[in-house]
């Protein structure tokens, strides 16, 4: 009888400390929504479509900064998931398996090191080469609106560049670890149907589709809440623009910039709603993400 | 040519390109190794230890008050995190299958997934828009939360690596479950998740953008937790955004310190798992 009482306690007193994480991230939440309340009220659907950022007047349009934490992630994304599926592939699959563990302990690395230490070397190192890069770029493309303005360094492409090497390491380790549990019976059996190297990684690859889609979204996850690195590079000018030359703004960094020189409680309201809705937004993301992940997980568990 | 040799061909191209992405992942990594080393070990000096920062555009100085509020706001962190952290952990890994434990799961997979300057925000609104004062406190507060879903996972992984045997024995000797728990369990896995919680400190850290508006930075010496506090990475970042070479020089220091911080924790919890793992090999 001793023991089970003890069991109860146990159970409910540890439980209580779990329902800790659990009610942080409903707070989290509520205090966010709480907190731009004043904004949500004024501006409605107008918050999101606007394009008019003005403190001053008191006129708070947010499309700008979704616009540019969208893109920026996009066009990361569009540059990591080759290279992070390729080292994906090449450690899971092709390299000798003395290189094997060194190789995924220097990819997962670039995880480790800090945002902000992203951000120095893009600032002093990084741009300096982007602008000498896009100065090379030639007369033809620099026409089209994807390359307008002047070559700064600084600006969309820049930091879509310094967005891809970060979430390279979280795409990359997810989807090599789907990769690893593959059943190896799919493989054999495209060996055995006379497949190359390459087309028998295809099988292993369509095999695991649905979770290597979570690990890039895994990475897009990373990439829509990045903040000091992209801050420092970006630019900083709330505009909407496709050219990858010019300076524009994210949410992330609207926040980091202005949030303790928001005066007045509406302009507060305003870059808290903007949390709130990077919240939302990456609480989907990562939702999508780890239900991918989980139900690969699941089919390659159960025996084939 | 034959079909034979052009899929031959194609998969060689397709294995080559695989190898070429390792290394373009490589080259920014050891860029990035080599400037921060490169121009922050030169850096480095005694003064930067012991100093306090200089007034703007003056040469010189250090940053003793930051490095000393780094360790205070990473010490706030894990007083905060680990408790709560490790026992959520012991839940997890106590009642694996039961309905709140995979709750509990998700919610903390979905607070690691939270942008930290999210957290940021949170720990602006309970902490510091009641008492009107940014503080070192609400940095710390910040840190926790961001490190908190790391600890949970990492405990509850390392125990469920803990032989059944051992709570078998424990339970059969007469132990109650707290007891097996706390007196058997958990010590045996302890080294493991002190490791998980040395990366988790490792990892907050290097924060930055979650103390902006919490910490918020002081030019002075502090250590009082309902004061603002400086830390190292709010200080490169200021430096790095000035327009004195002393001052990027500094910053360069910073990023040099905050690395070899990160790697030498990171490494030493890899070399530590290595042992576990080859200790419970049977």
């Amino acid at each position: 009888m001793r023991r089970s009482a003890d069991d109860r306690v146990f159970r409910i007193t540890t439980g209580m400390f779990a329902a800790i994480v659990l009610l942080l991230v409903i707070g989290i939440g509520f205090e966010l929504w709480r907190q731009s309340m004043l904004s949500i009220d004024k501006f409605g659907f107008r918050f999101w479509t606007g394009r008019v950022w003005d403190p001053v007047s008191g006129e708070f349009g947010a499309l700008p900064f979704i616009w540019g934490t969208l893109y920026s992630s996009f066009l990361a994304l569009l540059l990591s998931t080759p290279i992070a599926l390729g080292i994906a592939i090449y450690i899971s699959e092709l390299s000798p398996g003395m290189l094997r563990q060194p190789l995924a302990y220097l990819t997962e690395l670039l995880a480790a090191i800090p945002s902000i230490v992203y951000g120095l070397w893009g600032v002093f190192v990084l741009t300096p080469i982007v602008r000498k890069l896009e100065l090379l770029l030639p007369e033809s493309l620099r026409r089209t609106p994807f390359f307008s303005g002047p070559p700064l360094g600084v600006g969309m492409g820049m930091a879509a560049i310094i967005l891809s090497i970060m979430v390279i390491p979280f795409t990359s380790s997810v989807a090599r670890e789907i990769l690893k549990n593959v059943p190896i019976a799919q493989r054999e059996a495209a060996y055995a149907l006379g497949a190359t190297r390459w087309e028998a990684i295809k099988v292993a690859i369509g095999f695991g589709k649905t979770g290597i889609i979570g690990a890039i979204m895994l990475g897009l996850g990373r990439a829509l809440g990045e903040t000091m690195a992209v801050t420092m590079v970006i630019g900083n000018n709330p505009q909407i623009s496709p050219s990858l030359y010019a300076p524009q703004y994210t949410m992330a960094a609207v926040i980091a910039n202005e949030f303790t020189e928001a005066a007045d409680d509406l302009y507060l309201h305003a870059l808290i709603e903007i949390g709130l809705l990077l919240f939302i937004i990456t609480i989907f993301v990562n939702f999508i993400s780890r239900f991918f992940i989980w139900t690969t997980k699941q089919r390659m568990e159960r025996p084939a | 040519m034959s079909k034979a040799w052009r899929r031959k061909i194609i998969s060689a191209i397709a294995e080559g390109f695989c190898a070429i992405a390792v290394l373009l992942a490589l080259i920014p990594l050891a860029m990035i190794l080599f400037y921060v080393v490169k121009q922050g070990f030169t850096s480095l000096n005694w003064a930067f230890f012991t100093q306090m920062p200089k007034p703007v555009g003056e040469a010189g100085g250090g940053m003793a008050n930051a490095i000393v509020g780094t360790l205070i706001l990473i010490a706030i962190a894990a007083l905060l995190a680990v408790p709560i952290g490790c026992i959520c952990g012991i839940h997890l890994a106590e009642y694996p299958t039961s309905k709140f434990s995979s709750i509990v799961r998700f919610a903390a997979d979905v607070l690691n997934g939270v942008p930290s300057i999210v957290v940021g925000m949170f720990a602006y609104i309970i902490a510091v828009l009641p008492v009107k004062r940014f503080s070192a406190f609400a940095g710390g507060l910040a840190l926790a939360v961001l490190m908190l879903p790391t600890v949970v996972r990492t405990t509850e992984e390392l125990l469920r690596l803990v032989p059944a045997g051992l709570r078998e024995g424990a339970l059969a000797l007469g132990a109650t479950r707290t007891s097996a728990v706390f007196t058997v369990i958990v010590p045996a896995a302890l080294p493991g998740i002190l490791t998980g919680v040395l990366v988790a400190l490792a990892r907050v850290a290097g924060e930055t953008a979650p103390l902006l508006f919490t910490a918020f930075g002081n030019r002075f010496w502090s250590i009082s937790l309902r004061q603002p506090i400086a830390s190292l990475t709010q200080q490169v970042y200021l430096y790095a955004n000035s327009a004195y070479d002393d001052w990027h020089r500094q910053a360069w220091a910073g990023a040099f310190l905050l690395v070899m911080i990160i790697l030498t924790l990171s490494i030493i919890a890899r070399l530590s798992v290595r042992r576990l793992e080859r200790m419970n090999r049977p």
